[in-house]
């Protein structure tokens, strides 16, 4: 059974990122192939004559399915938060996803800013979805402090690298089986995608490997349907792998010949 | 007077912050407003007393990952 995220089932555990799309309506073809479950979108200064978020806006609309937020570029708590209140504003929704960058060449999480930063938004009635590291005791801190999904990186964001610490992914989804589990960043193919939902995570978050694909809603399609094989195989309850052959045609009943 | 719009200095008439958004061309806009780094519900825009230089923030949807 699919666990919900805060009140909401997602009707597809593909979480699909906005940004770098060759235009528009590749983005939007990119999410029809797909049947996404979620848009993450962003915030960011309108200026200018064009009025270009007036218009992303209204394609977001059109796309008709829920949007996480994001605080994406955001180094401090004070940032992130004061982010949080605007995106709340402008989309509507108590979902944020709650970036608060470490590091400049990772873009890893600062977990310490993280925690303070998912404190302070779920005490004012947000619904914080954070991106954070596979480590357990910030895991841990993340839950108490008020979140109820967490959402691990796979790779730094953008690198495309997979899944970096599979046993560190596999120890948090066997100590949290409850919690709602995200791999967010650097998934960079389907198979690593099918591979963290044969792990048993419950979603997948991406936006280069597709946004950068020379086809994105062919490989937006591609994820979707390798999430869709990694959960159903999850749910399966794969074999234990074993060291040695076993056959598989039954010896009894072999001629001698 | 004179403000800091998304880092590039402006000239307004107007003295509040509701007012400044429709001289600046907002009005029925998607967007989200911070004032000298603090966010300004937009309940609020109308109690905004503007100052010179005061720093706006005008955030609106963008594409994100």
């Amino acid at each position: 059974m699919s666990k919900l995220f805060y009140d909401t089932e997602l009707k597809n555990p593909l979480m699909l990122g906005t940004a770098q799309y060759p235009s528009p309506s590749i983005l939007a073809d990119a999410f029809k192939m797909s049947g996404a479950g979620v848009a993450t979108v962003s915030l960011r200064r309108e200026s200018g004559a064009d009025r270009a978020g007036q218009e992303f806006w209204q394609l977001i609309k059109d796309l008709n399915v829920p949007v996480l937020p994001n605080t994406a570029g955001c180094y401090t708590v004070k940032e992130a938060v004061t982010t949080a209140h605007m995106a709340r504003e402008v989309f509507g929704t108590p979902w944020i996803k709650l970036e608060i960058i470490g590091h400049t060449d990772t873009l890893q999480p600062d977990v310490y800013g993280l925690v303070e930063g998912a404190r302070i938004l779920s005490e004012e009635g947000f619904q914080v979805f954070p991106y954070t590291t596979e480590d357990m005791v910030v895991a841990e801190r993340l839950l108490e402090v008020g979140c109820e999904v967490l959402m691990p990186w796979g790779a730094p964001i953008g690198s495309g690298l997979g899944l970096n610490n599979e046993h560190g992914l596999r120890m948090l989804r066997a100590h949290f089986p409850d919690v709602p589990l995200v791999v967010d960043a650097g998934i960079g193919l389907p198979s690593q995608a099918a591979h963290a939902m044969e792990l048993g995570y419950d979603a997948i978050l991406l936006n280069t490997a597709v946004a950068k694909a020379g086809d994105p809603p062919l490989m937006a399609k591609a994820f979707a349907d390798a999430i869709c094989a990694g959960k159903a195989a999850y749910d399966a309850d794969p074999m234990e792998p074993r060291d040695m052959a076993e056959p598989s045609t039954p010896v009894i009943g072999k001629a001698f010949l | 007077m004179t403000i800091v719009l998304n880092g590039e200095k402006v000239d307004i008439k107007a003295a509040s912050l509701i007012d400044a958004l429709v001289e600046l061309g907002y009005q029925d806009a998607k967007i989200a407003t911070a004032l000298n780094e603090e966010f300004v519900p937009e309940t609020l825009r109308a109690t905004i007393v503007l100052n010179d230089g005061d720093r706006l923030e005008i955030l609106a949807p963008m594409q994100g990952g």
